[in-house]
């Protein structure tokens, strides 16, 4: 204040007109800031934006179609064949193309990576921020309805689910939803059960708030930076778990992915002997992983300051 | 305008029980008058207020008594009548740290306009240029109208927090401890810009405060509140110059006058009364030095002394004896043993 006191007013108008900009800038400098020093943080960006990169352009970037069996100059199918410049990662028990397999796969991964995860953190924002703000017998419902959500045990849980509904993409990113949300519905319930005691919330009311405007207009942008960073976990999370789910045979027969590629290899006894059908897809859904983990764990320094150092 | 009826205020406890926060309060406000609110922590100041505008907490309620406002009673409203008519077109509220009273998340502008345009049909662009005059009024650079509330000092948001309040010309204005946060020399300016602008919309202001000099200033009547009742209520002039009640004597002498020298500050020994299971008689009696058996028993009920003073006390008629004894250092240091018999003698 003092110093621009003494800046000529065209400066100041300058100035203030600037300042609601500045303060995104703020918040994303903090950020670009973080990032820029924090080496796993950067090699999350750059290896989740490779792989968003190869699911939106799959179909250009694959060399074959998925499921074409290629046969060899002879004529035989080209049954498990080691890498070639033909087939770089060479192919699998029907011979097709593992390399076209692991790029079009990458479109799984990441839709039911973010997708469940979106569907995930949304429920469980919601329910957390009700069961806080209202409390009583709406908050006693809501949190036995998360104890009974984590007492769930997941595997057996998606088995009888994707038996019940059918395994379809749809079907198996709704169960992942479904396991996901406890976890941000419990922490978001406990930031706003401080939330709701700050003044401004009181004072909202005086002014004539609504509970809906209060809770959503005023709480819910105040727990929001916790909520980005529940969602990139959740992301690595769903990622894990449609691959198992995959791994395991329960998977979408009808789309490829990285867990039923290693599920295939498993099932036709190539799993010790064909490294190349199933160390690609192993390392993929290893990086995609951690590179959400690392980007959440940087988010993380930002939502927390305390862990900064 | 507002005249309060027999208000008690109760806290229901988790075992059962309940805290009589405010215990039969009648007071009345008149058009264009700052009342100041005066007493020491858990004088049930802040609930008396709270009650007004219906921001109790959860367990918070009014089991009996009246707050009518204008002619309507309060009590009686729904809470979607009481948000859409009373809160802010009516009777608006500063609170007690103005920093925290913002959203961190939107501009301080904003909460303005968003204030405004909840309550009447203005456009935006209306709404902001009221906020501008707004700021001026209160002496904030407009310039800074999109600035966040961190961004603020502590005065300027608390001068923010007013322009906020009086956004919409209530004719009603609760400022809970509005200075309390700040340094003197602001503390006064934001005291006389608030009732600078209270003369010009012509509203009535509640300054709930535990500062005795800062009421004495700018109020036009004072009401001391003791252990959840309104002990003392008179104009400035009487109780600052001849109040009868022996706790507002006492407060007295816990505030220095500027004009005479070598005083002792002399402060009032014991604690606030169990609001739990008040007691039957004064409830400052454990504290006071003029306690009499009468004072034990029977609970003092409000009479009047002279134009609109009233007190509860049962020896208010005795002012000038008590005037004198509560100068003295002693009235108040003899205290300090009686009490433990005094609680005997309650319970036989």
């Amino acid at each position: 204040m003092s110093v621009k006191d003494h800046l000529p007013a065209n400066v100041e108008s300058k100035l203030t007109s600037s300042r609601a900009l500045s303060q995104i800038k703020d918040g994303v400098s903090t950020a670009y800031e973080l990032y820029r020093s924090d080496r796993l943080g950067q090699f999350g960006i750059v290896v989740l934006a490779a792989f968003v990169f190869i699911a939106v352009f799959a179909p250009i970037l694959a060399p074959y179609s998925p499921g074409a069996r290629h046969r060899r100059d002879d004529g035989s199918l080209a049954r498990l064949d080691a890498p070639s410049t033909d087939h770089l990662l060479g192919t699998t028990h029907h011979g097709q193309d593992v390399f076209s397999q692991l790029i079009v796969s990458a479109r799984v991964s990441v839709f039911v990576g973010f997708l469940a995860a979106f569907i995930a953190v949304f429920i469980g924002t919601n329910i957390g921020l009700i069961s806080a703000y209202y409390g009583g017998w709406i908050d006693d419902i809501l949190m036995r309805i998360v104890d009974i959500a984590y007492g769930l045990p997941f595997l057996p849980f998606v088995i009888v689910l994707v038996f019940i509904f059918g395994a379809n993409i749809v079907n198996i990113m709704l169960v992942i939803a479904a396991i996901l949300w406890r976890d941000s519905a419990r922490v978001v319930r406990s930031e706003v059960l401080s939330q709701k005691q700050r003044p401004y919330v009181e004072s909202a009311r005086a002014i004539g708030a609504s509970d809906f405007r209060i809770l959503y207009r005023h709480v819910f942008p105040n727990v929001l930076p916790l909520t980005v960073l529940y969602m990139a976990f959740a992301v690595a999370y769903a990622i894990m778990y449609e691959a198992s789910i995959a791994f395991l045979g329960f998977g979408d027969p009808n789309v490829y992915s990285w867990g039923r590629m290693m599920y295939q290899a498993y099932t036709h006894g190539a799993i010790r002997e064909a490294w190349w059908w199933v160390l690609p897809a192993g390392v993929c859904i290893m990086l995609l992983v951690s590179s959400v983990f690392f980007i959440g764990r940087t988010l993380e320094e930002i939502t927390n300051p305390e862990i900064r150092h | 305008m507002l005249e309060l009826t027999d208000v008690h205020v109760e806290y229901e406890m988790e075992d059962g029980g309940a805290v009589h926060a405010v215990n039969g309060v009648s007071i009345s406000l008149e058009k264009n008058k700052i009342l100041g609110l005066i007493g020491e922590s858990g004088s049930g100041k802040s609930t008396l207020a709270k009650a007004v505008i219906r921001l109790l907490a959860k367990n918070g309620d009014v089991p009996e008594g009246s707050i009518e406002y204008k002619g309507t009673d309060l009590t009686e409203l729904s809470d979607r009548e009481f948000r859409t008519e009373i809160r802010w077109d009516e009777i608006s509220m500063v609170p007690q740290n103005a920093m925290n009273g913002f959203d961190p998340v939107y501009t301080v502008g904003n909460q303005i306009v968003q204030a405004i345009r909840t309550h009447e049909d203005v456009s935006k662009g209306e709404a902001r240029e009221r906020a501008r005059e707004l700021f001026e009024q209160l002496g904030i650079d407009p310039g800074r109208i999109d600035d966040y509330p961190h961004q603020f000092s502590g005065g300027m948001a608390q001068r923010a927090m007013i322009a906020l309040a009086l956004a919409l010309d209530p004719s009603l204005i609760i400022a809970d401890e509005p200075t309390t946060a700040l340094d003197v020399v602001i503390q006064d300016r934001i005291l006389q810009t608030l009732r600078d602008l209270q003369q010009e919309i012509e509203s009535s202001v509640v300054l709930i405060t535990h500062d005795i000099s800062v009421v004495s200033d700018i109020c036009d009547e004072i009401a001391v509140m003791y252990g959840g009742r309104v002990v003392e209520h008179a104009d400035v002039e009487t109780i600052i110059k001849e109040p009868r009640h022996p706790y507002t004597l006492g407060l007295r002498n816990a505030f220095p006058d500027i004009e005479e020298d070598d005083q002792d500050l002399i402060s009032i020994p014991g604690t606030p009364p169990d609001l739990v299971e008040p007691p039957e008689g004064c409830g400052f009696a454990p504290r006071c030095p003029f306690a009499t058996d009468e004072c034990w028993d029977v609970t003092p009920e409000p009479e009047e002394y002279g134009d609109g003073h009233i007190v509860e006390c049962h020896r208010a008629d005795e002012q000038e004896l008590l005037t004198e004894e509560a100068k003295r250092k002693e009235t108040w240091m003899d205290l300090e043993t009686e009490p433990q018999q005094g609680v005997e003698e309650a319970d036989d």
